[in-house]
């Protein structure tokens, strides 16, 4: 940008200014809000509980603890981000066959209107020993089991919860593509599984991978449904996180913490980006 | 655009319109007035027949906010942006706010009251000669069990819970000094133990307890346990009174190796400004009477002596909520430890909360 401004401003120094002055608000926004924690975040991280310089909360993170953490994290992480985009390609493709689509779509935002603590305590009730799920499976047959608390509940809601994000993009990149594409394909002999794998999907795949990036990255550092859902049975570094600010207040730990969690988004980023 | 711009305008007048009429709403009822007071205190912790009874014998305007944790009500006060006349942290938060020079020192002269209070209750370790809190209510952490669901055993110590039938039927609090605590207890070393090799043999001790652990919770617990969610849960005492009234089923029992012994104190924070309201109101809730219906209401055991003769007998026989200390062990108070054991406290039940089945 800044070659390209430069070059501007010997053109038409006048324009450009004007152009700076747009752009003022959202710098500043930039800065407020995006630069500067990020850097106050580093900048914590350089310090024990007592408030002295120190690396040692870098060496803390990589030991066994820390490290098995966050190879948890990652791991639910992915698991929420298959399991959501398992369930919401079929979907979003289904959408953009239905009659009202609009319709449809609302209904399936709808749930993000409603406050997440809300949703989680739902399923408290939902999943619990004498919940609807477990009345369901006493009914036909195979007893009530032990859903709430488990791998299985936490990735449930997670996935329930973060499925509109993964949903959204998908069904953007699928309404966009060009029918006649479709149409080319079949006609020159590609059969339906193949126009999908070699036409369909290509075309998608930047929908997807935003909505893998929408899915994955908030899934890294998920804490509350941790608690409720999973009864802190799973644990990961969002729960640390929160623990050290808010129980321990060592806010050098916890920045240690979020320091990582922010290079592993930044490698989901790059790793999923557009390389045009 | 016009469009857009109808509606932020639509918004903007109604949020203007709700302001205008809340504030007029609070000058009608006094609250913009200079003879105000703000108590900041937890969550359905106080019996509101009370502060109408204070507003109107002292003509005060009480403001009652609420918090449901000492680190956020600390943090709101540290930062300062909010008058606090009066609040009531717990004894560990009194120690801290005391080192940070949070508080004011109280009058005893204005709180001719605090005879009242039981003289087990005064002048602890968190707060010598009490010069800046007066004690609020009290209780335990123990054990809540359902007896339907139990069979008939019983519960009577920490040890009991590493039963092998108890297999994924204990719920525990998510706190690390309570969860910590009961290992050590169970070891019969004290609650604030700071030798790390106990706290090592606690942490493994509980580590063994996990197959008996379906969950670590928060304030749920307390549905959880009404809900017969599970069969046992490690609790405080007050939440336990309150499940108890719920479900005829549940227990609540201190165990006989000893426990915490818990305290939340009126404090006057540095935000105060009406100093002589904040010595009125806690005077005020320290009267006997007073004392009595506020305990009555919320369920917490009364650290008020002469209150106790206002109780009914079921509840001051209550041997589970009011017992008598000769028959426990011992009941240890929390010290505060430090901030680097307490971080260390918390990296072990960090520790237990990943040891996997």
């Amino acid at each position: 940008m800044s070659c390209a401004s430069a070059r501007m401003m010997v053109r038409d120094p006048m324009k450009n200014s004007v152009r700076n002055v747009y752009l003022f608000p959202y710098v500043i926004w930039i800065g407020l809000f995006v630069v500067a924690p990020i850097l106050l975040i580093l900048y914590y991280s350089f310090f024990d509980i007592d408030g002295n310089w120190t690396l040692a909360n870098y060496k803390t993170f990589f030991t066994p603890i820390y490290l098995k953490m966050a190879a948890s994290s990652v791991w639910y992480a992915f698991l929420i981000t298959f399991f959501s985009l398992l369930v919401a390609y079929p979907t979003a493709y289904w959408l953009t066959k239905t009659k009202h689509k609009q319709l449809w779509l609302l209904l399936m935002i709808l749930p993000t209107w409603v406050n997440l603590l809300l949703k989680v305590y739902a399923f408290l009730g939902i999943f619990g020993t004498y919940g609807l799920a477990n009345a369901i499976l006493e009914t036909i047959g195979i007893g009530t089991k032990q859903i709430l608390f488990t791998d299985f509940s936490f990735v449930f809601v997670s996935v329930y919860i973060f499925i509109p994000f993964m949903i959204l993009p998908i069904f953007n990149s699928l309404e966009e593509l060009n029918p006649s594409l479709i149409d080319a394909a079949r006609d020159l002999g590609a059969s339906a599984w193949t126009t999908f794998r070699r036409v369909v999907f290509p075309l998608t795949l930047d929908g997807v991978k935003a909505g893998c990036q929408a899915v994955f990255i908030p899934s890294l550092s998920l804490f509350m449904i941790t608690r409720l859902i999973a009864g802190n049975r799973v644990i990961t570094l969002g729960t640390a996180i929160e623990q050290h600010f808010l129980v321990t207040q060592n806010w050098g730990m916890g920045s240690t913490i979020a320091v990582f969690l922010i290079i592993a988004m930044a490698i989901v980023v790059i790793a999923t980006g557009n390389r045009k | 655009m016009r469009k857009l711009i109808s509606f932020f305008a639509a918004v903007f007048f109604a949020s203007f319109v709700l302001l205008y009429v809340s504030v007029q709403l609070n000058k009608t009822e006094g609250y913009a007035g200079e003879n105000t007071l703000t108590v900041y205190n937890w969550g359905d912790y106080i019996d509101p027949a009370l502060i109408k009874k204070f507003e109107k014998q002292t003509g005060i305007k009480v403001i009652y906010q609420t918090f449901d944790s000492n680190e956020a009500m600390m943090a709101k006060i540290a930062q300062g942006g909010t008058t606090f006349d009066v609040a009531v942290p717990s004894e560990y938060a009194v120690s801290k706010m005391k080192e940070d020079g949070l508080l004011i020192p109280l009058d005893h002269s204005k709180l001719p009251n605090l005879k009242y209070i039981n003289p087990r209750f005064l002048n602890l370790s968190f707060d010598p000669g009490n010069k800046y809190s007066v004690p609020y209510f009290w209780g335990t952490v123990g054990i809540v069990y359902n007896r339907e669901m139990l069979g008939g055993k019983k519960i009577t110590s920490w040890n009991d819970l590493w039963d092998k039938d108890l297999r994924n039927q204990i719920l525990l609090v998510d706190g690390a000094r309570e969860v910590i605590g009961m290992g050590l207890n169970s070891l019969h070393y004290s609650l604030n133990d700071t030798n790390k090799k106990h706290l090592q043999e606690a942490k493994e001790k509980l580590d063994r307890l996990t197959p008996n652990v379906k969950a670590i919770v928060g304030d749920e617990i307390k549905m959880l346990l009404a809900n017969e969610e599970a069969a046992i849960g490690v609790v405080w005492s007050g939440d336990a009174a309150e499940i108890i009234a719920e479900n005829d089923n549940l227990d609540y029992v201190v165990p006989k190796e000893g426990s915490n012994l818990w305290f939340d104190n009126m404090v006057i924070p540095k935000t105060a400004k009406n100093i002589e309201g904040a010595h009125r109101f806690i005077n005020f809730m320290l009267d006997p009477k007073n004392a009595a219906q506020n305990a009555e209401y919320v369920g917490y055991s009364t650290p008020n002596e002469k209150a106790l003769d206002y109780l009914p007998k079921e509840i001051t026989e209550d041997k589970r909520f009011y017992p008598d200390f000769e028959s426990i062990g011992n009941l240890e108070v929390y010290e505060n430890l430090g901030k680097r054991m307490l971080a260390y406290y918390n990296e072990l039940f960090l520790q237990f909360k990943m040891h996997r089945k």
